[in-house]
């Protein structure tokens, strides 16, 4: 087993004092970003990742990433105690959740989610350790068509799979490629979209949008609603704990099919939020206590906690093996890669071990810390949030902005942020997807580039995307993806007949 | 293609969701159309040495503008037609925040980071939280502060001073 010894190889990366340290406070961090409101995954890794600029890669991944499994489990604790959820993934733990808590099984609702958090997170690490390594060896051989029918895989899945308006989709994901053209073209070295204002050179950093987007846009969202926070109290006293996991193996189908549909969504770019809820839905028709859910079922908060974890582990199955995000959290990473300056791709796995197995290394360790300090500290995190949001809504926007100065020091970059904050607040409100905007904003230039070379390689001939079975492969299920909508209902209506 | 809030009103207690919808599509197109018409005077075909640089983005234009085309009729056809994007109420709360985020933002530029930060916090607290003065002015000095440890001096990452760089006299 060549990845065991990897892997071992990579826990001994990790094990040093101060690798330990950064992922302790990454996951403290990361709790704490995900109870809070307007700070989520992808913005709270995207503020924090301007500190790590002089670390050694390997610690930096560790902490950011430790942030996100961070992020993870603490939007399950305001879901359960405060009925909001922290996290977009976490709202479908906000259905049975809070019900619990209402009944005073806070403490069995979030052993249960936690718990379940850390088993979807497991499985999926493990699937990372052994397929990984097999993507990547597999992607060694792709040239630029290759590349850029995976590409097009990627952005074609979210206008079919997506459940709002595919147009709408189309639209924000070419609103994140036109802005990732903007500036200085990196084949030619022409300025785009400038329109002779020298300071748009540098582009659109999607770091920035990130911060905005879910930073800005989520107080804007939040400050609609006029929010005041009326919790539950939170205590898990071991015995509520012990109790809750004697009662968890009951679950054990429910669990597998809600790792399997994380596994699946992560991987190809679903995400964690519609897993969850889609995980919630097959645990709501597949159980016996079906008509139950909603009031209180231990079984709806493990169903869409263990997809939105393993959903949201398993996104960085492809951001590592061939260089595509599967989610906006996986693209801020992916960010850091380049920043720190690591090459992402399928190269990855054979120039830099030390960093590829410490991350997944880190992962196992991460989670399992994650587990022992929300159990325990739950009523610290959800003190938090009894903060009022006054306090709360100001101190946010002010590290939102130290966040957008830091990536580029650019004070044009603090006005950016808040336009995108905007952006973000009326696309949320009409259901424009944020995430296809993200990842389209971080991959424009590589998509263009793959596609230009592929040109290139064929002269203007777009056969080249189905030259070979793989290319054309991939590229075919692309469009099965893209017609999806459309494929369904013909397949439905012929059904019928 | 960038877009403020809504300028257009609708009806009654707010902006209806049409209205929104279809200011948003303009705007996406209007940018689409930007985008195609800078992309053609760089050049969208095949030069002498492969693909000019406004290949790629011609039809990333071309597909703004379709998409936003389309968004727009959904929008005109979509029901109900009078369906509220948000009311007058809620927005005032979100203009409370938005504004004077605009004014901090503004005031970060002369100010820097620190000291603006500082000021923003207290005012948010005293006229959104209606907290006394001194409490509000001792949270937002001790945030900055911890910033300030946090990130010039533990990190050595500075941060933006401003124009005039009133705290200059820290030596950072």
């Amino acid at each position: 087993m060549v990845e065991l010894s990897a892997l071992f190889h990579g826990f001994a990366v990790v094990l040093t004092p101060f690798n330990l340290l950064l992922m302790m406070i990454g996951i403290v961090l990361g709790v704490i970003i995900g109870v809070l409101p307007g700070l989520g995954g992808a913005n709270g890794v995207a503020i924090l990742l301007p500190l790590t600029f002089t670390m050694p890669p390997t610690s930096a991944i560790i902490m950011l990433s430790c942030i996100y499994w961070g992020a993870l489990f603490g939007g399950a604790i305001t879901s359960i105690l405060f009925n909001i959820p922290g996290e977009p993934w976490s709202v479908a733990t906000t259905f049975d959740g809070y019900p619990m808590a209402q009944q005073g099984r806070a403490g069995e609702a979030l052993t249960a989610a936690f718990t379940s958090s850390f088993i979807g997170a497991l499985v999926a690490v493990i699937m990372i350790t052994f397929l990984a390594p097999l993507v990547a060896q597999f992607a060694l051989q792709f040239g630029p068509p290759e590349f850029f029918s995976v590409y097009l895989l990627t952005f074609c899945s979210f206008i079919g799979m997506g459940k709002g308006s595919p147009f709408k989709t189309l639209a924000a994901m070419t609103m994140g490629f036109a802005l990732a053209a903007v500036g200085m073209d990196t084949v030619t070295g022409q300025l785009r979209l400038i329109f002779g204002f020298t300071d748009l050179m540098r582009g659109f950093d999607f770091l920035i949008a990130v911060i905005g987007l879910f930073g800005i846009g989520e107080i804007l969202l939040s400050m609609e609603e006029g929010l005041s926070f009326t919790g539950k109290s939170a205590k898990i006293d071991p015995k509520v704990v012990l109790e809750t996991w004697k009662k968890l193996p009951r679950y054990w189908l429910t669990s597998i099919r809600s790792c399997l549909i994380g596994c699946w969504m992560g991987i190809t770019p679903g995400g964690a939020t519609p897993a969850s809820f889609m995980s919630y839905g097959v645990a709501k028709r597949m159980s016996k206590d079906g008509e139950k859910f909603g009031t209180g079922q231990i079984e709806g908060v493990i169903a869409p906690e263990t997809a939105a974890h393993a959903a949201g582990t398993s996104a960085l199955l492809p951001m590592l093996a061939l260089g595509i995000p599967g989610s906006p959290t996986a693209a801020v990473l992916l960010g850091g890669l380049l920043i720190w300056g690591l090459q992402p791709g399928p190269l990855l796995f054979v120039e830099q071990k030390d960093f590829v197995w410490g991350l997944i290394a880190s992962m196992y360790l991460g989670n399992l810390a994650g587990l022992i300090i929300v159990l325990t500290c739950v009523p610290l995190f959800a003190a938090i949030l009894r903060i009022p949001f006054s306090i709360i809504a100001p101190v946010i926007i002010v590290i939102c902005a130290i966040g957008a100065y830091t990536v580029h020091n650019a004070m044009l970059d603090i006005w950016f942020m808040l336009l995108f904050g905007v952006i973000g607040y009326v696309f949320k409100k009409l259901d424009y997807p944020l995430a296809p905007l993200v990842l389209a904003l971080v991959l424009g230039d590589r998509a263009e580039d793959s596609f230009r070379q592929s040109m290139l390689i064929s002269q203007g001939e777009v056969g080249v995307f189905f030259s070979n079975w793989l290319v054309g492969g991939i590229t075919a299920l692309s469009l099965v993806m893209l017609f999806w909508p459309l494929l369904s209902k013909l397949l439905a209506r012929v059904r019928r007949d | 293609m960038e877009h403020d809030k809504e300028s257009t009103t609708g009806e009654g207690a707010g902006i209806s969701v049409r209205a929104a919808e279809l200011t948003v599509a303009v705007l996406l197109f209007v940018g689409g159309a930007i985008v195609v018409y800078d992309s053609y005077r760089l050049g969208s075909k095949w030069g002498s040495d492969g693909p000019q640089s406004g290949y790629f983005p011609f039809y990333i234009g071309l597909l703004i503008c379709v998409a936003s085309a389309v968004n727009f009729v959904q929008a005109l056809r979509a029901k109900p037609a009078d369906a509220v994007f948000v009311t007058w109420g809620p927005l005032k709360l979100v203009l409370t925040v938005l504004i004077p985020a605009a004014i901090y933002v503004l005031g970060v530029k002369y100010l820097g980071i620190y000291l603006a930060s500082a000021i923003y916090i207290a005012m948010f607290m005293r006229w959104l939280g209606k907290y006394s003065w001194l409490r509000s002015i001792a949270v937002g000095v001790a945030v900055n502060f911890s910033f300030f440890l946090m990130f010039e001096v533990w990190f050595k990452v500075p941060l933006y001073k401003g124009d005039l760089d009133p705290l200059r006299f820290l030596g950072y």
